[in-house]
């Protein structure tokens, strides 16, 4: 177990549970997660860190899911969508690739590895990819450490701790002078 | 003050510019139908109070606070509770209260940082002994003291509950008598309103016409890098404009004056991450499909988070860049002298140095 903390499972009696990086990966309806489905039915087997959502095109992901996600607790996002010039709405996946651009920019600015934000192209046939781009993906992120904004958020937040306890207890009138 | 039967207001500034105080100055005559109607019980930048005669206060005694600014230093932190307790409505007035506004940006350093530079390294600066504000001084047995600056800044609704928010850097005259109108009418829409129009700004945009069905752009340009048409949409000119992104009610001012949008009125209801939204709606229409490409049109927006999150960084997903410390092991302002451990003040009476609450 220790020596594969990818599909380490928390054992009952040792606590706290290993650090398992979280993954929420967007795929696309058309291609990347007929993709996964593929690897699926092929018996591929691939690191179980990875929350599939299927959307119906990587044009659909907007920005804020992708930081929502790891505001909320995951450690890396996977976007897969169909190759340049193969997007059943035409555009979709070029409308993910410049946003995405600009989101690393963005990322890296505040803080965040641009490492942890992965886009692919995957079509329906290559199932083999889906498991090769998740395990890199997860080893990647296994590199970089857990991200754990929910934790730091909590951790910012104890500046303001100390006033609402003294509320709490009635000890000071919650005003200067 | 006299005692009487009008509702009471306060007006209170924490990490602001003064811009919101300008705004209510700007009600110009109607301010004396204002105070015709109400007793304004606290206005620091306008009136001389004391912080003591709000604490002697009963609890909700005052109708409505009208509170401005970001929450940076634990006196504001402090005032944002005391008037909470104290007003039945509490309303975050101007951009800093709402979302963090421009003080907001220093979320992107940490509080150490940005001492540095104001004290040691501006270039601007002369201070030679890097003297620092302390945050306890005692001179001729007096001991004096300053409030603490937190290492992140916060909105009003980040600290205590806020009941109806005012956007705006700031609000506008009109929104503000809005506001109020509806505050003494009794008209108040449902609890955590924002007390502006729910649709996108580009909807009363002057330049609505202009806009092109499909836009496409091959360069990001800011206001001064070209002269900007004054009829022809922003967008369909290049220029990074947040209409697209932005609630409306401002009257479309900037627009007016032949500047873009930046984005102070924040999002609509619909909408959780502003600088998201309109990162996603500009650069998922750039023109071209290469890589390279993109990239060199981005470089037309050279401070991302600056451009996009203006107004609205400590409201934000992210809220502040996540490397960050949340502490720093050494005090910020300098160690006091007195070696005293504490650093807040609310049960010294000199919290706010000799001139404060006599």
């Amino acid at each position: 177990m220790h020596n594969d903390p990818m599909n380490a499972i928390p054992s009952p009696t040792s606590t706290p549970a290993p650090w398992r990086p979280r993954i929420v990966a967007f795929f696309c309806n058309w291609c990347t997660y007929t993709a996964a489905d593929l690897a699926g039915v092929s018996r591929l087997k691939y690191a179980s860190n990875v929350r599939v959502i299927r959307l119906m095109c990587s044009g659909r992901v907007d920005p804020q899911f992708i930081v929502e996600a790891l505001a909320k607790g995951a450690d890396g996002v996977l976007i897969g969508g169909c190759h340049p010039g193969d997007c059943h709405y035409v555009e979709g996946n070029y409308k993910m690739l410049r946003r995405f651009q600009m989101l690393k920019r963005a990322l890296k600015e505040m803080g965040i590895e641009p490492e942890r934000a992965r886009l692919e192209w995957i079509s329906a046939a290559e199932g083999e990819k889906v498991k090769r781009v998740v395990n890199e993906l997860v080893e990647q992120v296994l590199k970089l450490g857990p991200l754990n904004l929910p934790q730091r958020a909590a951790d910012w937040d104890k500046e303001l701790a100390e006033l609402e306890e003294k509320i709490k207890a009635g000890e000071a009138e919650p005003a200067v002078a | 003050m006299s005692a009487s039967s009008k509702p009471k207001v306060a007006l209170y500034w924490c990490a602001s510019c003064g811009g919101c105080e300008e705004t209510v100055v700007d009600l110009a005559e109607d301010i004396l139908g204002l105070v015709e109607m109400v007793d304004i019980v606290l206005w620091p930048v306008a009136m001389d109070f004391k912080y003591k005669e709000i604490q002697a206060m009963a609890d909700q005694s005052i109708t409505a606070t009208l509170l401005n600014g970001a929450i940076r230093s634990t006196e504001q932190e402090e005032m944002a509770h005391l008037l909470r307790r104290k007003s039945q409505v509490l309303i975050a007035y101007g951009s800093c209260a709402v979302s963090g506004g421009i003080p907001g940006l220093a979320n992107q350093f940490s509080l150490e940082q940005i001492l540095k530079f104001n004290y040691e390294q501006a270039p601007t600066l002369v201070n030679e002994a890097r003297t620092r504000p302390q945050l306890r001084f005692r001179e001729d047995g007096r001991e004096v003291s300053l409030p603490a600056l937190h290492q992140v800044v916060r909105s009003l609704d980040q600290v205590v509950e806020v009941d109806y928010y005012v956007p705006g850097c700031p609000p506008t005259p009109k929104l503000t008598k809005a506001a109020l109108g509806a505050l003494l009418e009794g008209k108040l829409p449902p609890k955590g309103s924002v007390l502006a129009p729910d649709v996108a700004l580009c909807d009363e945009c002057p330049r609505k016409q202009t806009r092109p069905a499909d836009l496409s752009f091959s360069q990001f340009k800011r206001p001064h890098q070209l002269l900007a048409d004054p009829e022809l949409c922003f967008l369909a000119q290049g220029v990074v404009c947040l209409g697209p992104a932005t609630r409306s009610g401002c009257g479309s001012q900037c627009a007016a004056g032949n500047m873009p949008c930046t984005g102070c009125f924040g999002p609509t209801s619909r909408v959780r991450d502003q600088g998201l939204k309109i990162l996603s709606a500009l650069c998922a229409n750039i023109a071209s499909k290469e890589e390279s490409e993109i990239n060199r049109v981005l470089e037309g927006v050279p401070d991302p988070i600056g451009t996009f999150y203006r107004y609205g960084l400590a409201k934000s997903l992210l809220r502040r860049k996540v490397d960050l410390p949340a502490a720093d092991e050494k005090l910020e302002h300098g160690t006091p002298p007195s070696g005293g451990s504490s650093r807040r003040n609310v049960d010294s009476p000199a919290a706010l140095g000799p001139e404060a609450g006599v």
